[in-house]
């Protein structure tokens, strides 16, 4: 008795949870999608555990049943039937299953085909994904920028990822837009995803990576075509040079300090760093490092000891800049448009 | 004394510790993996609970993001190299050969150099803890993160040489054991009346016989770009790094079943003996057995669905792999069946038993909805993973290891297992299993990759990951319980007899513990569950198929453990890079083989009148009691 209610108990939290799952941290459930892609996996994944809930439920029954049924009564001492097994039975037991994945088989298998089909040149955005301890890059050829750790795509369209890793393998993962995809050195892998909605998607890096693998976060900003198109033309002629005093320490700082690991276009650099994060409109990035809110605190905070927010990652620490040095850094950083 | 002699063991020959060390007793060495299983179980726990401390809170600083790499890298490694197998090869040396009527196993030096191989390759792996860091780059180590140039150190070298190790023990002990069934079955033990255990065991050395060696090629290849600078997984260097993963799997998905398939024989055999009842769909249970076996190494690219393979090849594989849920449903209903119409009687082996059918099914139904591919792409490397073969591996194997050990302890030791303790072991550790594992499905719903020493706080997330530690440490309570349950036990345990659970097979017609030469007289075996039949429609006495006689025994042997000392020596000097010593360590191997070839010593035989307690007198039986 304790053990079927121990199961009813298992299961009714199994369904009740996933019912009410919707609801909760909708930026980075795989329950909450906001495009096709996503979409037509949950299907999947219900009509799975739909069939799954059915095999599971018949198994219990049988299960409870036996358990209590037939449990060994005091004083009774009798031999029960020694039964050798049942061929109708035994076939029944194969033929099911057997049906039953080829239901749920069939629907899969022709999403497997779909989704990875690369979409059409007019219908769809190319950008190349490239992966780095611990941080993205992105590359759009046809817009020909580049920009990292946010992802800007326009909505209703879909965008076609080429993903490649720098270093380790790495796996891009924005759970409401779409499945993972391996991001791996040496090789080219395609991930097909799709945003309806704009806002903003949380993503993560799903692949151990070394140290900083759990903070290899980024996010994906899905704005309409039009908002898209002016972030675009807003990469093409970036606001980079110094507007005030201040400012302009900050520039001879960067170009001091910086420029060698850190590209900013518009700026004049000599150098264009590929070693860290392109900085290029730094003030619109919603993250520092990926990790924690993009302001002028936080920034002091990572110049200052990259390591206490992201462990592993290869920034060095620039305790040594005076408070006026790093007011002026944080000031031309976040005037960056 | 004094002097110089030829016998340089003489000094010690004959106290308790040298004959451990030396022993090739298929029952002592299997009860030395137990040991060192049970060891390392401990270890790995300890590492598990670790993990979970760490994630009790999110932005917890318990340990470091590199220390926590290490523990989740150990704790994998530990728990599938260093516990499963050598539990279930343990259990297997103790209780096949028993099952078959066979005095030994095929090859007993053999066995012998298994375990120590074995164990120095798993003592090897955990003085990493020690010297120089552990392992950090998962228990699948994929290159390029496994290289020189992200994991710099000597913690994948340990993981490397330590795994290589303990895979040639393993690769000994399952050819050994198929040379034992297919030679050493008591008069009339035909392959369709074997245990199911045996057949497990059986089906999963021939697994061990075909997964071990890519495994042995991968980690090769890994030493020889880790140590002398070879490009084989090096992108730079023209090399490929997604041959690891498929090297890697082709071992990896088979070992799966090789820590599940030995169960499922435990489960066989513990359900039909506390149900009273023969085996329901024997014939089928055995097909069902191979072809698991046998689609086992059909789907190894299931864990490479989001490596861009193309969608052809994951649709082969999504089907395989679906495939394995037909084989394992009617093994899952044959079970059930057996129960139906039986005399249920619940004792702690068999608890374990009943609570693995629908733990299993919950492990089983998650898995082919891991097969689906589209939803695998979001699955993948999420929490759901982590939640899913934690039911497999704990839910099926771990469950099937207590399962078995309550069932053999009394013939293995004497004693029985106290039953209280027994029951409070079992629920302890059943409730805390689920309440760890089971809300582990919603944290990958919700975006929690695996592998994460941290994740990004949200009410639910935080409050799931909180009641999955206390979930851990109801399983850390009651592996407690089990340790304390032991040493009572040894202490003041009730005596067992031979027969103590109203046993079908071959091994409850012994004494407990089995006398050494574990038959005096070999069983003539008529039919499947022979003890049974026996006291169904004899006397309950198996019928001998011999008259008693002088029994050959092999001699004790201390080369397997200098051999084995030697593979400790070169490979911790190649994990130091002192390749002069390394190449000391292979000539002390070499040397001892080489003694070993020319060594005469046919071993001894034991004199009938020496032999006590006649071996097949003792079905007394009991049926009905």
């Amino acid at each position: 008795m304790r053990q079927m209610k121990k199961w009813l108990v298992l299961l009714c939290s199994f369904l009740g949870i996933s019912v009410s799952a919707g609801c909760t941290d909708a930026n980075l459930s795989v329950l909450d999608p906001a495009g096709p892609v996503a979409e037509e996996q949950l299907w999947l994944m219900k009509l799975s555990i739909a069939i799954m809930v059915v095999v599971f439920l018949v198994v219990s029954v049988v299960f409870v049943y036996v358990v209590i049924r037939y449990r060994e009564k005091p004083g009774d001492t009798s031999i029960p039937k020694q039964v050798e097994g049942s061929t109708i039975l035994e076939l029944t037991w194969t033929i099911i299953p057997i049906i039953l994945l080829v239901i749920l088989s069939i629907p899969a298998f022709r999403i497997t085909f779909s989704q990875t089909e690369i979409p059409p040149k007019e219908e769809s955005i190319t950008i190349n994904v490239i992966g780095h301890q611990y941080w993205w890059e992105y590359i759009y050829p046809d817009q020909d920028i580049r920009s990292s750790q946010d992802l800007h795509i326009p909505t209703g369209k879909k965008v076609n990822l080429v993903l490649r890793s720098d270093d380790v393998i790495h796996s891009y993962w924005a759970p409401n837009l779409g499945g993972k995809q391996n991001v791996i050195p040496g090789k080219d892998v395609p991930l097909v995803l799709q945003a309806d909605k704009p806002g903003i998607y949380k993503g993560k890096c799903g692949k151990i990576c070394g140290s900083g693998h759990a903070l290899m976060n980024f996010r994906v900003v899905a704005q309409t075509p039009a908002e898209f198109d002016s972030w675009v033309q807003g990469m093409k002629n970036p606001k980079s040079k110094a507007t005030s005093e201040k400012a302009a320490l900050g520039e001879t700082l960067f170009s001091q300090n910086c420029m060698g690991c850190h590209a900013v276009s518009g700026g004049g650099f000599k150098s264009q760093g590929v070693v860290g994060p392109d900085l290029t409109g730094f003030s619109q990035r919603l993250l520092v490092a990926g990790v924690v809110e993009n302001n002028r605190e936080n920034l002091g905070l990572w110049l200052e000891n990259p390591q206490s927010i992201k462990p592993g990652n290869r920034m060095p620490a620039f305790e040594f800049l005076t408070d006026e040095q790093r007011d002026g850094l944080i000031e031309y950083l976040m005037n960056l448009k | 004394m004094g002097g110089y002699n030829f016998r340089p063991t003489e000094r010690f020959d004959g106290s308790t510790i040298w004959d451990w060390l030396t022993t090739v007793d298929h029952k002592k060495i299997g009860i030395l993996y137990v040991g060192s299983g049970l060891i390392f179980f401990l270890i790995g726990g300890v590492e598990a609970l670790l993990i979970r401390l760490q994630l009790i809170v999110p932005d917890s600083g318990f340990v470091t993001p590199e220390t926590y790499n290490q523990l989740m890298t150990m704790h994998g490694t530990t728990m599938i190299f260093l516990v499963a197998m050598p539990l279930l090869i343990g259990i297997m040396n103790y209780a096949m050969p028993l099952q078959i009527g066979a005095r030994d196993v095929a090859f007993p030096f053999l066995n012998s150099l298994g375990f120590w191989l074995f164990f120095v390759g798993g003592l090897l792996l955990n003085l990493s803890w020690f010297f120089g860091g552990a392992p950090d780059a998962g228990w699948s180590s994929y290159t390029s993160l496994a290289l020189n140039d992200y994991s710099p150190g000597p913690g994948v070298d340990y993981y490397v040489l330590g795994l290589q190790i303990s895979g040639i023990g393993s690769l000994i002990g399952g050819i050994n054991f198929i040379v034992t069934i297919v030679n050493m079955r008591a008069p009339g033990m035909t392959y369709l009346r074997m245990p199911l255990f045996t057949w497990t065991t059986f089906v999963t050395s021939a697994l061990l016989l075909f997964a071990i060696p890519p495994l042995t090629v991968a980690l090769l290849l890994l030493m020889l770009d880790r140590l002398f600078g070879t490009g084989f997984f090096s992108v730079a260097l023209g090399g490929e790094v997604v041959i690891w993963e498929h090297l890697f799997w082709i071992f990896g998905h088979p070992e799966v079943y090789l820590v599940v398939l030995p169960v499922f024989g435990v489960f066989s055999d513990v359900i039909s003996a506390f149900s009273k009842k023969t085996l329901f769909g024997y014939l089928s249970m055995v097909f069902a057995t191979v072809l698991i076996g046998f689609i086992a190494f059909m789907v190894w690219v299931h864990h490479m669905f989001t490596d861009g393979l193309g969608a052809m090849a994951n649709t082969i594989f999504g089907i395989a792999t679906m495939a394995i849920a037909v084989p394992t449903g009617i093994k899952i209903f044959n079970w059930l069946f057996t129960m139906w119409g039986g005399k249920i009687r619940f004792t702690t082996a068999m608890l374990f038993s009943v609570a693995f059918i629908p733990t299993f099914v919950m492990g089983g139904v998650t898995g082919v909805m891991l097969a689906v591919v589209p939803a695998d792409w979001q699955f993948h490397d999420s929490y759901f993973v982590v939640a899913h073969f934690h039911y497999v591996l704990l839910g099926a194997t771990v469950l099937g290891l207590f399962s078995a050990l309550y069932y053999w302890w009394p013939k293995m030791t004497g004693k029985l297992l106290n039953e209280t303790w027994g029951k409070w072991h079992f629920w302890l550790f059943l409730f805390g299993f689920h309440l760890t594992f089971l809300p582990q499905h919603f944290l990958g719903l919700y975006g929690m990759p695996r592998r994460v020493y941290t994740y990004e706080s949200s009410p639910m997330v935080d409050n799931i990951n909180m009641i999955s530690t206390i979930g851990s440490l109801g399983m850390t309570l009651g592996t407690i319980f089990f340790l304390y349950n032991i040493v009572v036990t040894q202490k003041r345990g009730q005596r067992a007899g031979a027969d103590p659970w109203d046993g079908r097979t071959l091994e409850w017609t012994i004494p407990s513990p089995t006398p050494e030469y574990n038959f005096a007289q070999l069983p003539l075996v008529e039919s499947y569950d022979p003890l049974w039949e026996a006291k169904m429609n004899g006397d309950g006495k198996v019928p001998a198929a011999e008259p008693l006689g002088s029994i050959h025994m092999p001699s004790s042997s201390y080369l397997p453990l200098f051999i084995s000392i030697g593979m400790f020596v070169a490979g911790y000097a190649l994990i130091l890079h002192s390749y002069f010593v390394a190449v000391i360590g292979m000539i002390v191997v070499f040397a001892v083989m080489g003694v070993r070839s020319f060594e005469v010593d046919h071993g001894y035989h034991l004199e009938a009148e020496e032999l006590t307690g006649s071996s097949n007198l003792s079905g007394k039986g009991v049926h009905g009691r």
